[in-house]
């Protein structure tokens, strides 16, 4: 566990962090080191330069108005897990916080970091996809551009987001009176991470599920959303009968790369999606299935 | 007066009191210095090439680039090394057993054998430095085919990792007693009897103490002296070994185990690590120190159990236990390390009786070589192996007899005795109540009950098991001349000091070396309990072979036993020499003389008395001695017991598992050991609940996976998975009280009944729970996949 050597740059805005990734070859961006820095204890990864963005204030911290809450990059997953403020803007947010690694990790981990080092047993991809967040980035020269998760997240380790940008914020609509959000995962026992993962939105008006957002991770190379089940959910009584049923169409879903090792073989984990799908829409509309 | 006195001795005797550990506050606040704090001048730093393959020869080695690289001071391979260092030995050889005890060089010589097998050590000035060298060796091998089951190592055709260990044997030892084959062939033919069979995978564990290996040795060449700083459990074994693999006399040698965070086995063999360090240290001439990393230490840090066992089981159809006969192929990994032999044979072989009557046993125990990290004693070791494969025999012979597991278990328990019993094995108990601590289990748990409200929840569908195991185990290492005879390479007897001082306060010296278990605390209960000094005038100082006494070590739940023993009878002498001084001093006879409390009077003058202290102030200045009494109040005793300690419970486990994805969940855990008289119920307590949650680690999580080429696939904590609190229940934990009669102190090991008694009652409630799915048997650790599939092909059948 000794790091192999490296420049270590402390950069005080973004537009620094931007010049410094930009001249410095294979430099990296420092937020929490949660992800980064076991990585280059283990020597598998080997970046010339450390950009340290710790310290930039403004990628920090939990912003919410009526439509949507606005995220820091550098907010931590216990700060986002402690926010009371979100409780009543967007639960799951929190909820999903408290659930990834443990106090330390939590403490250090940003999300912003977890969000570009696209771990695909992360609970992050999922989440904000079900949730339908917006990533905003900024590159060179000072341009933004926003992204949704299915345009961002890529495969295992790897994202769109270019060589010279940052991810500055994530930007989540607010959940309303009528919806219901969870997340539902099945952590590894050593890692924490999730084997599968899955989260749902779900809008319900006079008893019936009027929209649903779900998507799994944890199993996939890269999030993915649950369109069939989506579907046969709409317009249906979220009843305990209702979820299996549209649950059981979870393998419709679940027609690309499935990943597999020995702890969770990729059928287990197929098998196991429909399972944490029924899961988190019990969760989300309070149905006991036993 | 009297009354009060004996009501206040009962109340406030330390013996049996719950007091804190005095090791916590320095362990809890960061004043604790283990190896790695030890920090020397002109000290330099060794990292330490490791082999990527599980098989392969060395074609050559280039190390010019390294020996180059800045800060770098040495590069070594087994072209230095071979001659310098004698190989790493193995110090227990069961006899009889055809053991092959090849060598195994510090620095791998032509040939690597396994993932982690030390090839290169570079000393640079910093670890950094160190590490960046390694990168900059250039190693070129040729993979061979490589074996990593023990069962599979021994068929035909397997690669083979020693010339001198055909078919990769290491050993073939048997236990034997009375006539197995005739009970086997009685049950055979017989309408009355029943055999059940099974093979039961005792999966390969990771010891995971909180802190990694690490050794600082400092050779000092003007003196022809070495201090080595060492995360040992027996610094008088190290100081031992290390003599005879660098040839420095025992007395020019000094090992210190300063804190130790922690060892369950792991820090007991001698490694070649360790004795690098000391071969670059006498190289150099420099202070050098190696600290593995975590993930280091997973290939080159011990592994513990490792077995496959073939089991039969034969009884009356009454549920009579008539015979048990096993095939054990037991994994040694690549070289057989220090006390690796003695585990699967004297430390699990001899216990295939556990708290039984079984008149006919027969146990053949292969050692085998394979392409994996040594295999040596992790917390039980041996033990926990033989219980798991008793009490998994019991609950199939119940279910194929229909009897109640608890019924069943004891229709076969030995009955109570005070003062040993004779097991076929050859071994003979010390004492046992196994009935009471059965009654007390079921009694807690409310069984009946129990078994309704699993009836209560099948019927409602839903998977709730009651798994039960009743244990005896043995510990408290050993009769010295038992050790002799079953081929370890040492004695196993201890040693301690008391050393008084003219103040009253007290030093204490021990053998043994405590690294967690609690016996700076316990051991200063012995001695106020025994010569009523306050407990906190009392320090043990323990782990330096250049301050205390001659000892074997901490490991098989020996130091209060046997460390506990010497210690007790070192107080009596205390004490006999404090009446004979106070006798003196009150002018009275030595047998007019009574001790009580700290105090020596004439009976019948108690006001008139000498204190401890007056006795240490007397003794140390020895103004006023009488005729021919030596100055100094200081006792030291070797004792060797002369049994070892068996002691036993019952333990209940209640689970329910989720049929849907086949998690389990530990709804309930209770343990109820016997231990004897306990010093301190808090600390055993604490052992208790430490070892139950280790052996829950192998029930559900914990296993070693090598890939088919030997590649270590759980290679961190990221993939090898240890227990965590929030996936725990609260562990109730209950005793009973059998006094062993063969130590002074009638104390029995506690250490390690927990990892004993626990994985096999968390695996028996996991079968129970799916009997009516029709799974009735599962390979470990439980995972939820092994689960969810063991369900699904039984659904299917």
């Amino acid at each position: 566990m000794f790091a192999p050597e490296f420049e270590y740059h402390k950069a005080a805005t973004v537009a620094e962090a931007i010049q410094l990734l930009s001249s410095i070859e294979d430099s990296k961006l420092l937020a929490g080191g949660h992800s980064l820095l076991p990585l280059l204890k283990l020597r598998l990864a080997r970046p010339s330069a450390l950009i340290d963005i710790g310290g930039i204030s403004e990628l920090k911290g939990i912003t919410i108005n009526d439509e949507s809450v606005r995220i820091g990059a550098l907010t931590t997953h216990r700060q986002l897990m402690a926010s009371h403020d979100l409780e009543h803007a967007c639960s799951l947010l929190g909820n999903a916080a408290g659930g990834i690694g443990d106090t330390q990790v939590r403490n250090r981990g940003t999300i912003g970091g977890n969000i570009v080092h696209a771990d695909p047993a992360s609970d992050w991809p999922a989440v904000l996809t079900a949730l339908d967040a917006k990533f905003t980035i900024q590159g060179a020269g000072g341009a933004t551009r926003t992204v949704e998760p299915g345009d961002f997240f890529v495969g295992p380790l790897t994202t769109t987001l270019g060589e010279q940008e940052i991810l500055t914020s994530i930007e989540v609509p607010t959940l309303g009176h009528h919806q219901r959000a969870e997340y539902a995962k099945m952590a590894h026992p050593a890692s924490g991470f999730a084997v599968v993962g899955s989260a749902v939105v779900v809008s319900i008006h006079d008893g019936k599920c009027t929209s649903a957002r779900i998507a799994v991770g944890g199993l996939v190379p890269a999030p993915v959303r649950m369109v069939s089940v989506e579907a046969a959910l709409i317009g249906k009584e979220l009843n305990s009968e209702n979820i299996a049923e549209a649950a059981s169409h979870a393998s419709e879903d679940l027609t690309g790369e499935i990943l597999g090792d020995f702890f969770a073989s990729a059928e287990y984990r197929k098998a196991m999606a429909e399972v944490e799908i029924r899961h988190s829409l019990f969760h989300a509309t309070e149905v006991h299935h036993h | 007066m009297t009354k009060l006195g004996v009501t206040l001795t009962m109340t406030t005797r330390i013996f049996g009191s719950g007091i804190r550990r005095r090791e916590d506050p320095r362990l809890m606040t960061g004043q604790a210095t283990y190896t790695d704090d030890i920090s020397l001048a002109g000290m330099v730093h060794a990292a330490i090439l490791r082999s990527p393959h599980a098989h392969a020869k060395i074609n050559s080695i280039d190390t010019s680039a390294a020996k180059s690289a800045p800060g770098v001071l040495a590069v070594y391979t087994s072209a230095d090394t071979v001659g310098v260092l004698n190989p790493i030995p193995c110090a227990w050889q069961p006899p009889d057993s055809d053991i092959k005890a090849v060598d195994h060089h510090a620095l791998a010589v032509d040939v690597v054998r396994y993932v982690g097998d030390a090839v290169a050590v570079v000393v640079a000035e910093n670890r950094y430095q160190a590490e960046d060298a390694l990168e900059l060796i250039t190693v070129d091998y040729s993979a061979m085919p490589a074996v990593v089951n023990p069962k599979a190592a021994m068929d035909a055709g397997a690669p083979q990792l020693h010339a001198d260990a055909p078919n990769n044997q290491a050993f073939h030892w048997v236990v034997a007693g009375g006539d197995t084959d005739a009970a086997f062939a009685e049950a055979a033919g017989s309408q009355n009897h029943v055999v059940v069979t099974d093979t039961i995978i005792q999966q390969r564990l990771i010891p995971n103490a909180v802190e990694p290996r690490s050794a600082v040795a400092n050779w000092q060449w003007s003196m022809g002296e070495l201090t080595l700083w060492s995360t040992s459990q027996n610094p008088h074994i190290c100081r031992f070994l290390c003599s005879l693999v660098t040839g420095i006399g025992e007395h020019k040698i000094r090992i210190i185990a300063v804190d130790v965070g922690g060892g369950f086995g792991s820090k007991i063999p001698m490694y070649a690590d360790e004795m690098l360090a000391v071969f670059c240290s006498m190289q150099l001439r420099r202070p050098v120190k190696w600290t593995a990393t975590r993930s280091e230490g997973y290939m080159a840090t011990i592994h513990g159990r490792d077995h496959v066992q073939n089991v039969e089981l034969a009884a009356t159809k009454d549920g009579k236990i008539t015979g048990l006969r096993a095939s054990v192929y037991a994994g040694m990994g690549a070289f057989l390390s220090t006390a690796g032999p003695g585990v699967p044979t004297i430390l699990h072989g001899l216990m295939y009786s556990g708290p039984y009557e079984i008149p006919n046993i027969r146990g053949d125990i292969y050692g085998v070589f394979t392409n994996t990290t040594p295999v040596d004693a992790y917390r039980g070791a041996g033990r926990p192996e033989a219980t798991f494969l008793l009490e998994r025999m019991m609950d199939l012979l119940a279910v194929e007899l229909d009897i109640d597991p608890v019924e069943l278990r004891r229709r076969n328990l030995i009955q109570p005795f005070e003062d040993g019993h004779d097991v076929s094995t050859g071994l003979t108990y010390d004492s046992g109540n196994y009935q009471a601590t059965l009654d007390l289990a079921m009694q807690h748990v409310d069984y009946p009950a129990l078994r309704k409200e699993q009836e209560k929840e099948r019927s409602e569908g839903h998977y709730m098991g009651i798994g039960v195991s009743t244990y005896c185990e043995i510990c408290g290492l050993g009769p010295s001349q038992v050790a002799g005879a079953v081929g370890f390479g040492g004695g196993l007897w201890e040693s301690a000091t008391v050393r008084f001082y003219a103040t009253g306060k007290v030093n204490v010296y021990v053998g043994i070396s405590p690294h967690g278990q609690g016996e700076e605390t316990t051991f200063a209960q012995i001695v106020s309990d025994e010569l009523g000094v306050p407990v906190d005038d009392i320090e043990v100082i323990h782990g330096d072979t250049d301050l205390t006494p001659m000892g074997w070590g901490t490991y098989g739940s020996r130091s209060t036993v046997v460390g506990g023993g010497a210690l007790a009878l070192s107080t009596r002498k205390i004490k006999d020499k404090g009446i004979a001084l106070a006798a003196h001093l009150l002018e009275a006879a030595e047998e007019d003389i009574q001790y009580e409390d700290g105090k020596f009077f004439v009976r019948g003058s108690p006001d008139q008395s000498k204190t401890i202290q007056d006795i240490a102030l007397m003794a140390n200045v020895a103004w006023n001695m009488p005729e021919g009494m030596e100055p100094g109040l200081e006792a030291t005793t070797f004792y060797d017991p002369p049994n070892f300690s068996y002691p036993f419970g019952a333990h209940v486990a209640v689970v329910s598992v989720d049929a849907e994805n086949g998690h389990i969940v530990l709804l309930r855990y209770v343990a109820v050991d016997d231990c004897g008289p306990q010093i301190n119920p808090v600390i055993v307590e604490g052992q208790v609940q430490g070892g139950v949650v280790q052996g829950a680690g192998q029930a559900l999580w914990e296993g070693v996976v090598y890939d088919d080429n030997g590649q270590l696939l759980t290679g961190s904590m990221m993939d090898y998975a240890v227990p965590k609190a929030h996936l725990l229940p609260n562990i109730e934990v209950l005793s009973t009280v059998t006094p062993s009669p063969h130590n002074p102190l009638g104390v029995k090991g506690i250490g390690e009944t927990g990892s004993i008694a626990s994985t096999v009652s968390i695996y028996n409630a996991v079968i129970d729970a799916l009997r009516p799915l029709g799974v009735t048997r599962l390979e470990m650790p439980l995972s939820p996949q092994r689960v969810w599939q063991a369900i699904q092909q039984a659904k299917g059948a």
